[in-house]
This record gives structure tokens, C-alpha cells and sequence, in this order.
């Protein structure tokens, strides 16, 4: 049993987090992009029905490997913010992210994506252009591509929204990242029906690098000590590292491990008995 | 007394005979509205008499982020239904067709998913894969469960890679979306069936409505969310009545089951 002090620290350690991920002069995706890869070119559109700000696509060179980025893209200024819809993405979005991710299979480029959403968008036009269709779509197509696919959530990762580019080979996440089912301010709205108890909720939900490193749901924890140069560094040697352990797998390996990574999350499960852990608490 | 020899419609309040509502499959006589099913009555309803057989039960309950107040809620929810989770699987006979079958049931803690309902889904499917059998899943959640933390959100991961790995090797899946199915689920499983069916009125999309009200603050079109608004929008394949739901399924087996009879190959 856990001291309330000590609980009261992990929470705020959680909400403190979660400040930190939502930052507005915190690095983006679009400076990390420029920072971390070569002769980046954004490519556009969904070639439905537009294309989503949110989301900055396109292809680059990584120690002169081709790769296929996406990143969802916040901005710094409330300008910025406001453009790029505080990086939460519209079906259309999705579908842009699928388009680029169906043409790095065909040309056989691995797939970085950055992660950084409160949530998908939440919006009529994008409920009526099918916003829970493309998310599946890009969880059914993602676990299938037989090129790595590296994540890092280098933000916010807000639910499904951010899972549609999060089913990879990899999931890193920056030191101060937050990766969580529902956001503090929603669960706790939902079931204290106080969202002033959302840090509360931040410990609850184990949002946190650490707490998800712990349970094996994230990979690697990439350190945010240092100047952004630095970090960028860092975050390019463990892409580079990443990319040189699938290069050692064939196309089918690299598809199964992804799977199986995903397929192992509950596979423990036996449909008997009453969990052991639960008892204590 | 009385009260079991009667309900009330919820949509619009009329008092109906059980025995009449029941005849008439839980729909109000008077609004033609859907009562929501329990999964024992959808059973009765969609499969063929006394052929259902449960696969991995699961009586346990598991905490796996240690979420405080959520044994107690479970317990709350088992000593009132007898449920112990939010999904229902097995084999059954539709039209002495097998089929594997899923069913929802909203009285555990909305249908949400959370670590169990994705693993029983994941099995559903490869169980199908190795037998050959069509899915059938019966949809009905207010998403991912959120006293499960990061565990729910990565069964929309498994669940759809599983449907995924169904799908290559050529498995039907039909997807009936029942009231409400919405948030994780609908992003997940739900919308990924090579037929989508909805039962008439069901509550389906992504966001809430109140968190799409005050985020965006943009007024709500009528219908907003409804089968027929995401039919007319080109998300479902069909509409489908209770009282044909069963012969609808039935027929959509009996085409994909023409395999002997196969000369495209």
C-alpha cells in the first residue's frame, strides 16, 4: 500500500508531465523533421477530399536510407496552433498518412511517424467524413505493411487519434511525453464529473514515459536532456539504430514482429481466475 | 408485479405489454424505437435454437494499471447482471450455417473495451481463421475503457490486426452495429467488417457529442450520428430491421458460402 504523500507526488510527476507535453514552445514535428532528416520533400493531400493541416507528410533521406515521414504538427505560436488545428487530425488526415504509408510500402522505404495530438479531431464534417472508418482503416493497413514502421511520440499522444500512427515495429517516446487511453480533463469530467481532478486522474492513468516503459507498451524512452540539437541527435541515432536492426529482417519478419507486439498486450490472459495483483490493492 | 408486466418506451414513454414488446423484438410499437438488447435476447433473436456454444469465458476480473474504484464498480456491475465482462463469444448456427459470433452487451460498464473484450475479439478471429467460420460481432460500447489506461488503446491495435489477419486469408466478417457504438470500438473492429449492417436509430461515430459541442462549438445537424446519417454518408452498407436481421445475415452467409461451386479462383 502506497503512502498518499507518495501518491500525491506521482500524480503531480504525471500532470507535471502532462504540462510539459502540452507546452506550446516545446519542438514540433516539422522542426524535428528538418533537423533530423535530408532533402525533405512535403508531399500533400489525401486525394479524397483534401489535405489535413495537422499532418506534415512526405519523403527524406536519413543517412542517405530514403524514409517515408509523418508528423502531426502543433505549431508555437496560438497562430500556428490554430492552423494546424492543435495537432488533432481529421479523417482526412488519416487517409493522407495511409496514402503515404501504401506508397512507402510500394517503394520499400521504412515509415517514421511523430506523434503529437491531444486527440483526433473532433468535429462534425469530420464525423461525417467517417473519422472512426480511417482511424480503423489505419490500425487494419499499419499492422500489415511488410516495411519497419518507427514511432516516436514526441508530445502528446491523446488516444486513437494518436494510435493511428503508433502501431510500429517501435515506439520510442521523449522523456516528458504523455501517452494516454482518454485525456486527465476527460476521465475526469467523465467519472468524477470534475475535470478540475484531471492531475488526479494523470497519476491514475499512468500516462507517463516511465509508467508505459515499465509495462512494456513503449519500447525505448529517448532522453530530452540537452539543447533541442542534442536531443535531435539522439533522436536520429535511435532511428538510425532502429532501422539497421530491421534491415536485418525480411520484409514477412518485419510484418510478424509488428503483429506480435501488439497480439502479446493481454495474450497472458487466462479465462479462469481472478487476478492476483488486484486482491492487494 | 405490474412492473414486469410492462415497460416503458424509452424514447417516447408508452406503456407496452411485455409479452407484446417482447413479440415485436424489444422495437416500440407506438416509435418504432430500439430497445437495447441484452446479449442472451440477441442470441435468441440471430441464431438458430439451442446452437450457441460460449468460448473463453472469463469469470476473473483484471486491474491491469491498478485503477482505483474499478474491482468496485465490477463487482456492482456482477452482483446486479451476472456479468463479469462487456462481450459474449462462442460458435452458434445461423441458418445451419456456423458462424463465430460476438455480442456486446452494454450493462457492463457501456460495452467498453478494455483488456479482455480485445483479447476474447482476438481470439474470435483466429479461433475463425482455424475453424473457416464467418465473424459476426454484434457492436455495442461507449469505446475504449478508461480504467484500463494504455491497455485499452492497444487493443484497438490487436483487435484490428486481428480482423486484419482474418481478413487475408479470405474470412467474412460482418459487422452489426448496434445502440451505441462509438469512440475506441468504432475506431477499431467495428468498422472494419467487409459488410457493415446497422440496426435503424443506433447512436454511431468517433467523439462525443457533448465534447464535439464544446470543443468546436459548432451546432449539431439533426440525425447527427445515426445509422441513417452515416448510411447517407457511404459508412454502412444497410439498415436492417430486427425482425429481418436474422434472414439478412443468413442470406450474406449463404453467398460466401458457395465455395464448391467456386470456378473464379
Amino acid at each position: 500500500m502506497k503512502s498518499s504523500s507518495n501518491e500525491e507526488l506521482e500524480n503531480n510527476n504525471a500532470w507535471s508531465k502532462v504540462l510539459l507535453a502540452r507546452k506550446i514552445t516545446r519542438f514540433r514535428s516539422l522542426e524535428m523533421i528538418k533537423n533530423v532528416f535530408d532533402s525533405f520533400i512535403p508531399l500533400h493531400g489525401d486525394r479524397g477530399i483534401g489535405d489535413d493541416k495537422s499532418i506534415i507528410g512526405g519523403i527524406a533521406l536519413l543517412n542517405h536510407q530514403a524514409v517515408t515521414i509523418i508528423g502531426q504538427q502543433k505549431g508555437n505560436t496560438p497562430r500556428e496552433m490554430e492552423y494546424h488545428q492543435y495537432g488533432m487530425t481529421k479523417p482526412e488526415g488519416y487517409r493522407k498518412s495511409l496514402r503515404l504509408m501504401r506508397q512507402a510500402e510500394k517503394f520499400r522505404r521504412p515509415i517514421i511517424c511523430l506523434i503529437d495530438t491531444p486527440g483526433a479531431f473532433p468535429g462534425v464534417l469530420a464525423e461525417e467524413n467517417g473519422q472512426a472508418e480511417a482511424i480503423a482503416r489505419n490500425l487494419y493497413e499499419m499492422a500489415n505493411f511488410t516495411v519497419p514502421i518507427v514511432s516516436i511520440i514526441i508530445g502528446e499522444g491523446g488516444s486513437g487519434g494518436a494510435l493511428a500512427l503508433g502501431v510500429a515495429n517501435r515506439v520510442f517516446m521523449m522523456e516528458n511525453a504523455v501517452y494516454s487511453v482518454v485525456s486527465p480533463e476527460g476521465c475526469a469530467s467523465i467519472l468524477c464529473k470534475d475535470s478540475r481532478k484531471a492531475p488526479d486522474m494523470a497519476g491514475n492513468l499512468k500516462v507517463t514515459a516511465r509508467d508505459l516503459k515499465n509495462y512494456g507498451v513503449i519500447d525505448e524512452i529517448i532522453s530530452e536532456e540537452g539543447t533541442n540539437e542534442v536531443i535531435f541527435n539522439r533522436i536520429k541515432q535511435n532511428i538510425n539504430k532502429e532501422l539497421l536492426r530491421c534491415s536485418q529482417l525480411n520484409g514477412e519478419e518485419v510484418r510478424k514482429e509488428r503483429i506480435e507486439k501488439f497480439r502479446k498486450i493481454g495474450s497472458e490472459i487466462t479465462f479462469t481466475q481472478y487476478d492476483t495483483r488486484v486482491k492487494k490493492s | 408485479m405490474a412492473q414486469n408486466l410492462f415497460v416503458k418506451c424509452k424514447e417516447c414513454g408508452t406503456i407496452i405489454e411485455r409479452k407484446k414488446y417482447a413479440e415485436n423484438n424489444d422495437v416500440c410499437n407506438v416509435c418504432d424505437s430500439y430497445g437495447t438488447l441484452d446479449y442472451k435476447k440477441r442470441l435468441a433473436m440471430v441464431i438458430d435454437h439451442d446452437t450457441f456454444e460460449e468460448t473463453n469465458i472469463h469469470t476473473g476480473f483484471y486491474n491491469p494499471i491498478d485503477f482505483p474504484g474499478y474491482l468496485e464498480k465490477h463487482e456492482k456491475i456482477k452482483s446486479k447482471t451476472g456479468l463479469t465482462e462487456a462481450i459474449v463469444t462462442g460458435k452458434a448456427c445461423i441458418n445451419e450455417q456456423k458462424v463465430m459470433i460476438g455480442i456486446m452487451d452494454t450493462r457492463y460498464m457501456m460495452g467498453s473495451m478494455g483488456i479482455i473484450v480485445g483479447e476474447k475479439v482476438t481470439r474470435l478471429f483466429e479461433d475463425a481463421k482455424e475453424l473457416k467460420y464467418p465473424v459476426i460481432i454484434f457492436t455495442a460500447s461507449g469505446g475504449a475503457r478508461m480504467q484500463e489506461g494504455i491497455f485499452s488503446l492497444m487493443q484497438m491495435a490487436k483487435t484490428a490486426a486481428a480482423v486484419s489477419s482474418f481478413g487475408e486469408s479470405g474470412g467474412l466478417y460482418i459487422s452489426v452495429l448496434t445502440n451505441p457504438t462509438t469512440g475506441g470500438v468504432s475506431a477499431s473492429f467495428a468498422f472494419l467488417g467487409d459488410i457493415i449492417v446497422a440496426e435503424p436509430g443506433a447512436l454511431i461515430g468517433f467523439a462525443g457529442k457533448r465534447v464535439i459541442e464544446q470543443t468546436i462549438n459548432e451546432v449539431l445537424p439533426p440525425n447527427f450520428q445515426t445509422s441513417e446519417y452515416l448510411f447517407e454518408h457511404g459508412y454502412i452498407d444497410m439498415i436492417v430491421e430486427r425482425k429481418t436481421l436474422k434472414d439478412t445475415l443468413g442470406q450474406i452467409l449463404k453467398i460466401h458460402s458457395q465455395e464448391e461451386n467456386q470456378i473464379f479462383q
